[in-house]
């Protein structure tokens, strides 16, 4: 870990001096944003520049980004969002929060609605091909979440026999991934907009399971612990990353920086505390960047 | 009504009774039904908790004025897209249904004075371009709307064009209604009596003149109820906004409902403003249409007005979007 | 445009399903439009209110929110539609009489939707019977009930044709939103399937759906079309 830092604070210095230089002002006050400096033509100058950034999120994720009735989006990914966003030197109320489902993700980033995507965001070859990840910030796994009573399904192979249903939410990862697990999709698999209509049909006993990333289901879990509970261990990984530009690796690296940073620092530790760590969920140690 | 009254007669005492105590029976039992099949079954759910209906009818509640301050940006936008979207058929469908009358008219033409393959060529131009105009409008009132919408915002974006989401939605519902409306428009031209072009041409309008000054007034007129009922469909389909982000009337109560956990409270507080809003435009379309076909009762025959009002019930038909 | 052959299978699965839903619902709305109808005019006044209600009610609502209604009211209400699980019909219908019940949610809120435009549809053409023609078989004796199964009825049926069908096909459209309430593997699923998840194209698999919904909207649309120009004539 420490070599780690000390690498990342030589490519922060081999990038731009200016950089390095806030590099040490432990990200404290956002008030200070005109004073920072970054690489001619970069991605951060001209967002700095601008003063104003648009970041694509989810506004259905409990504990990750959901918007509420406030009218602004709140959790884990809002909140790493917004260390981001301080790091470039604007301030938060000048972040443009746009809804990123999971199927337009690439889309947004590709034709520029959005200058960035923080949204649950695995990090897979596929996408890959057309976007870059900063990160991962993050390291969930995909679980199901079945009602209390419920003993007959212990993970995804309980699926195989083509009995029992399952929920998730058309576009996602993990539906993809229950898909080559149930016998026969037609008769077994639910696919909604939201995951609030697979918790319903869950508790009202149209399906048997809700899968999806187990952050997630913790947060259901946590609201109503009387009737709903995991079933057995995360079968896969899915490490969130940041979806940024492909060509823009800059930027990429920047962002890495930044959530080195942030690790080191504790916001990292403190964003998840106040959103998605309050559901009971473990944070672990820090995912290992993966810059390529 | 008065169709109504046409298919029984006049009630006597005798059928008055009958029909009073069947009303009573009936009224009974729709209601002992509403109470075991609906009231029942959710109130064993607690369906009626004031935990989950207090934040949308309580103002007392701490949630009440947040809810009701989303739901309102979620009726203008809902209104905006909605009004922008008629504005932009209306016009857009206008000049389509123009369009498809002079082409349509175009095609017969000889050209005569021209040499002969010019003239064959434009022929053969006013043929193609009707066609065109006419493949267009077949293939747009056939598609749903979802998925023009959601073809408009996946697809202009692969072109490297792009907008907010309002633009998508406005211009997904504009390709629909601006077909349909084009339709309604050049029925309701076509079903005027011949005479009126014909006499428009006898003092020397040109067919543009005609279309402009004599048809395209008569045939707003005579659709006017129909266009009106088109709005009700354009209200309706902004709904179809949540699928691509835009934050109108429903995708905001998703976001409550995410929020305070009472999806079926939400759903009817929201069903309720659709049909008072829509309830209330098809009033008005009604009204429209009785003050119409009493100005006209004594300039035009039964006969004249038999057409359009075959072809409107067709439109808003049509119209049933979603 | 390779997705078009390489996934034709998906194509054309969803384009079964979808006319799966369409032909039943086309049924179901028709049967249930035409009670409505005729407690639009019925001389009872509590049915009369009960059918206008309805038709006001369900006309004015987005489909959306009826498909809401449908997938999760009917579940707190403590139905899962299993009425609909006729047997027999699932040897074509094989959705239909699944343990999951939102094919069947979907069809319900298709029909319970549509039946509102098929009762206006119906009324319209009521309305184009001459009312001397009723007013005739009033003064002949027949009551309510024969008055319409003699008389205006089979009259009614023939201008009332042209508008059911438009309905028909304004429904095929509409089926398109089944795939976000929960039914796997419609037509307009297919798209968000294709492109979403498995990374092809946009624009082929656009033209691929298209074609999809207007081979069922356009013959139907062309039909019509005949049919009113005939009707037209006869007149």
């Amino acid at each position: 870990m420490r070599i780690k830092r000390v690498a990342a604070v030589a490519a922060v210095a081999a990038l731009a001096l200016g950089l390095t230089a806030c590099g040490g002002d432990d990200g404290g006050e956002g008030t200070g944003s005109g004073s920072k400096s970054f690489a001619a033509g970069s991605t951060m100058e001209k967002l700095n520049k601008a003063q104003k950034i648009k970041v694509g999120t989810k506004f259905d994720q409990p504990g990750f980004g959901q918007k509420g009735l406030s009218g602004k989006p709140e959790g884990f990914d809002v909140e790493v969002a917004k260390i981001i966003v301080k790091e470039l030197g604007i301030p938060e109320d000048k972040i443009e929060w746009v809804e990123a489902p999971s199927k337009v993700r690439e889309d947004v980033i590709v034709n520029g609605t959005v200058d960035f995507v923080a949204a649950t965001y695995t990090i897979n070859d596929k996408r890959k091909e057309r976007i870059a990840f900063a990160g991962p910030y993050y390291e969930a796994g995909q679980n199901i979440m079945v009602k209390k009573d419920e003993a007959t399904i212990t993970g995804p192979d309980s699926f195989k026999d083509g009995t029992k249903k399952v929920c998730s939410v058309t576009g996602s990862t993990p539906a993809e991934t229950i898909k080559q697990y149930v016998k026969d999709v037609g008769t077994q698999l639910v696919l909604f907009d939201t995951y609030d209509k697979c918790r319903d049909a869950l508790k009202g006993g149209q399906v048997d399971a809700v899968t999806t990333d187990n952050v997630i289901l913790l947060g259901y879990i946590a609201k109503d612990e009387a009737s709903f509970k995991l079933a057995g261990a995360n079968f896969t990984k899915e490490p969130y990353g940041i979806g940024v530009k492909k060509e823009d690796a800059d930027f990429r690296s920047f962002i890495n920086d930044t959530l080195d940073k942030a690790v080191a620092d504790g916001s990292w530790k403190k964003a998840w505390d106040d959103t998605a760590g309050k559901f009971g969920a473990e944070l672990g140690a820090a995912p290992t960047i993966n810059r390529y | 009504m008065s169709q109504q009254t046409v298919l029984y007669d006049v009630p006597g005492p005798r059928q008055r009774r009958i029909t009073l105590v069947s009303s009573l029976v009936a009224t009974v039992l729709l209601l002992v039904g509403a109470y075991f099949l609906i009231y029942r079954p959710l109130d064993a759910k607690d369906q009626f908790s004031m935990e989950l209906w207090g934040p949308l009818v309580d103002p007392s509640n701490e949630n009440f004025s947040l809810v009701w301050d989303r739901i309102g940006l979620g009726l203008k936008n809902t209104l905006t897209a909605a009004v922008l979207a008629i504005i932009s058929s209306l016009v857009i469908g206008t000049a389509l249904a123009v369009l498809r009358i002079q082409l349509k008219s175009l095609t017969r033409r000889r050209f005569t004075g021209l040499a002969t393959p010019v003239s064959y060529l434009l022929r053969g131009l006013s043929v193609l371009l009707s066609a065109v105009t006419r493949v267009c409008v077949e293939v747009f009132r056939g598609l749903p709307v979802v998925i023009t919408i959601f073809f408009v915002a996946r697809g202009f974006p692969e072109f490297g064009i792009t907008f907010d989401t309002l633009w998508y939605l406005v211009i997904g519902l504009t390709i629909y209604n601006s077909v349909v409306i084009a339709e309604i428009l050049r029925s309701g031209m076509e079903g005027l009596p011949g005479g009126q072009g014909e006499a428009a041409a006898a003092i020397g309008l040109s067919p543009a003149q005609t279309t402009r000054m004599i048809l395209l007034p008569q045939a707003f007129r005579i659709m006017l109820p129909a266009l009106i009922s088109q709005l009700v469909v354009v209200l309706k389909d902004t709904s179809l906004g949540f699928i691509i982000s835009y934050e109108e009337t429903l995708n905001i109560g998703k976001q409550i409902i995410g929020a305070l956990g009472n999806p079926i409270q939400v759903y009817v507080v929201i069903a309720v403003l659709f049909i008072a809003v829509n309830y209330s435009l098809s009033k008005l379309a009604q009204y429209v249409q009785r003050r119409l076909s009493r100005g006209r009762k004594t300039a035009a025959t039964a006969g004249q007005t038999a057409p359009p009002a075959a072809l409107m019930s067709q439109s808003e038909a049509n119209g049933t979007g979603i | 445009m390779n997705v078009l052959i390489d996934k034709f299978d998906v194509f054309a699965g969803g384009f079964w399903l979808t006319l799966q839903i369409c032909v039943l619902a086309a049924i179901g709305a028709l049967i249930l439009g035409a009670v409505v109808a005729v407690l639009r005019i019925s001389p009872v006044p509590p049915l009369r209110a009960v059918g206008t209600g309805y038709v006001n009610v369900f006309r004015n609502m987005p489909l959306t929110v009826v498909m809401f209604f449908a997938a999760f009211g009917l579940p707190a209400l403590g139905s899962n539609a299993d009425f609909l699980r006729v047997p027999g019909l699932e040897a074509i219908f094989s959705r239909l009489d699944t343990d999951l019940p939102y094919f069947r949610f979907a069809l319900i809120a298709l029909v319970l939707y549509t039946a509102a435009f098929v009762c206006e549809a119906l009324r319209s053409g009521v309305n184009a019977v001459p009312a001397g023609q009723a007013e005739a078989a009033r003064s002949l004796g027949l009551t309510f009930g024969q008055n319409l199964r003699y008389v205006v009825l089979p009259q009614s049926w023939k201008a009332s044709i042209v508008p059911l069908g438009s309905v028909i096909i304004a429904m095929i459209k509409n089926s398109a939103l089944i795939g976000f309430f929960g039914v796997v593997g419609d037509l307009s699923a297919t798209a968000d399937q294709l492109t979403g998840a498995e990374g092809y194209a946009f624009i082929p698999v656009a033209i691929g759906i298209s074609i999809g919904y207007l081979i069922m909207t356009v013959p139907l649309g062309a039909l019509l079309d005949r049919i009113e120009k005939r009707q037209a004539v006869a007149r």
